[in-house]
């Protein structure tokens, strides 16, 4: 079974459509690229995997393992397996780095009827995977994303990725904001996160991302649709002759 | 007006005091403040929508009448008293019982006053004749009815002196307690006197026992802070969910003296909390920080009047509301800067959440400065929860509920963090986690 089916979704925002029958077969292992110029309804389709309200979805599906994704509310999702790397990570001020991971991680193990996990062990968990994505101790101790930097606000995307293991992980333009240090050193985490049963997709406008993120499968969407598909080189090709071909095939 | 006040309510009240008033402690003087106080009251009656300072918490629509006064408590009502003590016990406190408006000693501690600490029930006092504290216990602003009214009806109290240089390391801890056998009224008074050079924190909490049927506290406490002195004083109203608290303190403070208070409410029908602080002495500071949590049909007010009378002292204000369903919550907070109070430093800032559409808060900071050379603002904001923030958290794994809880939590946690105490902290965020767990 594939781990994450998009069957012909369409979605409106008010009463514009931004998606039109789009169709995406994501499978364990698989990193998936998603490319495309801005407005062709990235963005839109990775809020919708998460379940931002503010989408109507008129028609199609979305499964996760055979199992409705549609009817289940964003913290579900998330412990199902699901996780979005936001392109734009919000600041929670007052509520603290560790304090929030840790509620969330209990939420989903609650979630998923397995024990809560005791602050000693959490812990110890938070601060090896911190250490391993150079994120120092002091961070977790601020508010989420409370003064960090473009740079760290990604790790620590990254970091929750790593905390919670989930099993698809969407990347919504990582690399929008980053320096080409601090995309690496991001790159490098997801890269560490890769597995045989997980699978990512990452969604981006440019191809520079995709040095660092190999990909298996690459989409090229266009005003809504996914009008090409291929393997690696398609991102190369893009990056020699833009965006403009498939603007008129859509 | 006095046709207004002369309503069925204002004359059964009157009757009432013509009834109890020889009973109440207190003889000449004070009998004479007792009787001049419920005139005062009587002339108004309840306050009303049409009194500005009362716009928001029109005490006749809300409360309609004054209850008769509460029987003394029996051995029956003691022992409910006292099991809803136990409940909100705080470690390592010397705490002084009220229950039903009559001190409790056999539910307090008065054993081993440590060094330069004394004190006593107000009706020992009064009914000692001791004229100068009495007076000082009475000596308040019976322009506005509601502090009038408990002038004239305090059955009891504490009063509580702390000699000069005298720093307690205990905090001292009032409990109102009411037993709501009957619908019924508590008018309490109290007064704490901090010497030259001392220090203590006093905590105040309003409960009631199991079950207690609808009834209303009227509570009035007196606060002189001498010079150098610092109270540091926490506030923590969870009365029954259909009771009345209808509260006021007067603090003055002395010179170099320092005032650090928070209030939560969280319980309680209709409240009203009425401060009253006088910066009477050179470089003094004071911190007023409060916190609302309500929902239902609740009716939370705060009423804050910082007096800037002389120079060189510092105000911080600090409030936050949480309204859920169709509550309502209510700040006024005027600060005054009088011609003479040149380097006064006075900040206030207020907001509001709503977490309902038919929650409704209002927020009047008023700012009145008289001298020229002042560093003064006010700020107020209402809003409901940011929904960014609440899909990033649901997106992690969070419930909507518990996304908000830790939300409400951050909002509330910068009035919170104020108290100085860790200990007091601490009990205030357990309060208010109470609140948030009964929502979720």
């Amino acid at each position: 079974m594939s781990l994450l089916e998009v069957k012909d979704l369409q979605v409106r925002v008010e009463e514009r459509e931004i998606l039109h029958g789009l169709s995406l077969t994501v499978n364990p292992g698989q990193v998936h690229a998603i490319m495309g110029p801005n407005g062709s309804g990235k963005s839109t389709l990775s809020h919708v995997i998460a379940g931002k309200p503010g989408y109507e979805v008129t028609g199609g599906q979305i499964l996760f393992r055979g199992e409705d994704l549609l009817e289940m509310e964003p913290n579900e999702r998330a412990a199902k397996g699901v996780f979005l790397a936001f392109q734009y990570p919000v600041e929670i001020p007052g509520v603290t780095t560790w304090n929030f991971l840790h509620a969330a991680l209990n939420a989903q193990r609650k979630a998923r009827g397995e024990d809560e996990i005791s602050s000693p062990a959490f812990l110890k968990k938070v601060r090896e995977v911190a250490k391993s994505l150079n994120i120092p101790q002091d961070m977790l101790k601020r508010g989420v994303n409370v003064g960090f930097s473009g740079g760290e606000k990604k790790r620590n995307e990254i970091l929750q990725m790593a905390l919670f293991e989930p099993a698809v992980c969407i990347l919504d333009e990582m690399d929008s904001g980053l320096d080409i240090d601090a995309l690496r050193i991001a790159a490098d985490g997801v890269n560490a996160l890769r597995s045989p049963e997980r699978a990512m997709v990452v969604i981006t406008h440019y191809q520079r991302l995709l040095n660092y993120i190999v990909p298996d499968v690459v989409h090229v969407m266009s005003k809504g649709r996914v009008v090409k598909s291929g393997g690696k080189e398609l991102a190369l090709e893009l990056e020699e002759s833009g965006y403009a071909q498939f603007e008129d095939a859509a | 007006m006095n046709v207004v006040a002369k309503t069925e309510t204002g004359r059964a009240l009157g009757d009432v005091f013509a009834v109890v008033r020889d009973r109440l402690p207190g003889k000449g003087k004070i009998a004479d403040q007792r009787r001049q106080a419920f005139e005062a009251y009587e002339r108004s009656g309840l306050p009303h929508r049409r009194i500005e300072d009362w716009k928001y918490t029109d005490l006749r629509a809300l409360m309609r009448e004054v209850l008769p006064l509460a029987p003394a408590p029996d051995a029956a009502v003691l022992s409910r008293a006292a099991a809803a003590v136990k409940l909100r016990a705080i470690d390592g406190v010397r705490r002084l019982v009220l229950v039903d408006g009559a001190f409790a000693p056999d539910l307090s501690d008065l054993g081993n006053p440590e060094k330069g600490l004394s004190i006593r029930p107000l009706r020992e006092v009064l009914d000692a004749g001791d004229g100068a504290l009495s007076e000082q216990a009475f000596a308040s602003d019976i322009s506005n009815p509601m502090i009038a009214l408990n002038g004239a009806m305090a059955t009891d109290g504490v009063v509580i002196d702390i000699a000069n240089g005298t720093m307690l390391s205990q905090p001292l801890h009032i409990v109102h307690v009411a037993s709501g056998t009957a619908p019924a009224s508590m008018f309490t008074r109290s007064l704490l006197r901090l010497g030259r050079d001392t220090g203590v924190t006093l905590v105040e909490s309003y409960l009631a026992a199991e079950g207690a049927k609808a009834y209303q506290t009227h509570d009035g406490l007196v606060v002189a802070i001498g010079d150098n002195a610092r109270l540091d004083h926490v506030r923590l109203v969870e009365d029954a969910i259909d009771a009345f608290n209808i509260s006021s303190a007067t603090v003055t403070l002395g010179a170099h003296a320092h005032f650090n208070t928070f209030g939560l409410t969280s319980g309680g029908h209709v409240s009203r909390y009425q401060l009253t602080v006088t910066c009477a002495g050179e470089g003094s500071t004071v911190e007023t920080n409060g916190v609302n949590l309500i929902n239902g049909k609740q009716h939370a007010d705060t009423t804050l009047f910082m007096d800037h009378a002389v120079p060189h002292c510092a105000s911080r204000e600090i409030f936050r509301a949480v309204v859920d369903d169709r509550a309502h919550s209510v700040f006024q907070g005027r600060i005054i800067v009088r011609p003479d109070a040149q380097k006064t430093d006075a900040k206030m800032m207020t907001r509001a959440l709503l977490l309902s559409d038919d929650a409704e808060a209002d927020n009047k900071p008023e700012l009145e400065i008289f001298a020229d050379d002042v560093t003064c603002g006010h700020g107020a904001t209402t809003g409901a929860l940011d929904e960014s923030l609440l899909f990033y958290m649901r997106a992690r794994g969070l419930p909507e509920k518990e996304a908000q809880a830790l939300l409400i939590q951050a909002f509330v946690g910068e009035a919170i963090e104020t108290i100085a105490s860790d200990a007091l902290r601490e009990v205030a965020i357990a309060t208010a986690q109470r609140w948030l767990e009964a929502r979720a």
